[in-house]
């Protein structure tokens, strides 16, 4: 699974990208996102205020209660501001 | 399908050549709205980050929700990104109708909810050589949020 970081989430993580295996029991973005933070400090830092944290699956927004079930791609990133 | 051109660039682009290709279609009313990087506060630039495989596809979903609600001959979304100075282009969106009302109200809803929806990332950059990412403002969703009604 590819998971992708925009913004300041990217920085907080330290990349833009990587491709990870969650364990079988992982099934909704909230359950992938708390097992992400315990990959390092900076993981941890970028998701710890998880109001502040949007999140697409297949290049769709989706709730953080939205199951992960056959996701190619995940994308996080803090709320959009362009305009 | 409403004719709609959606482009998002580094390059600016050139208003009155976009709306003159709006204005060739042949209805009453062309109304736009161009957003300039805002300056002051030491603001030297933006900085402007998006989420290349879904941002075309998330404009192209506003575009269709305004198509849906107007009667629109045409429509055009353009979005920059990277780096950019005070007073340069960051967007156009305009509406091309049969009538002035559509369109300007067209126009007000391609702005407010591409603002709110189109994974767009602005980071401000000072003279002092300090940066900050751009918060998103509850401001924002209460535009969006207005045309829900």
């Amino acid at each position: 699974m590819n998971i992708l970081y925009f913004a300041s989430i990217r920085e907080a993580v330290g990349v833009g990208s990587e491709t990870v295996v969650p364990p079988a029991d992982i099934l909704t973005l909230a359950a992938l996102i708390d097992w992400l933070a315990t990959r390092s400090p900076g993981h941890a830092a970028a998701f710890a205020d998880r109001g502040r944290l949007r999140a697409a699956i297949d290049q769709d927004f989706a709730p953080m209660d939205a199951s992960i079930a056959n996701a190619r791609e995940i994308a996080l990133f803090p709320p959009v501001t362009g305009g | 399908m409403t004719p709609t051109l959606i482009r998002v660039m580094a390059d600016d682009f050139d208003v009155g050549a976009e709306l003159a290709r709006l204005e060739g279609l042949g209805g009453g009313a062309v109304a736009s709205f161009v957003g300039i990087v805002r300056g002051g506060d030491g603001l030297v630039a933006l900085e402007l980050e998006h989420h290349p495989g879904m941002t075309e596809a998330s404009m192209q979903r506003v575009a269709d929700e305004a198509a849906r609600r107007w009667p629109l001959i045409g429509m055009t979304l353009i979005h920059r990104h990277g780096r950019l100075e005070p007073g340069e282009r960051i967007v156009l969106v305009a509406a091309a109708s049969p009538h002035r009302a559509a369109a300007l109200e067209a126009t007000g809803f391609l702005i407010d909810w591409l603002k709110t929806s189109a994974p767009f990332w602005k980071k401000e950059h000072f003279a002092d050589g300090g940066a900050r990412w751009v918060e998103a403002r509850i401001a924002d969703d209460e535009a969006a949020a207005r045309w829900n009604t």
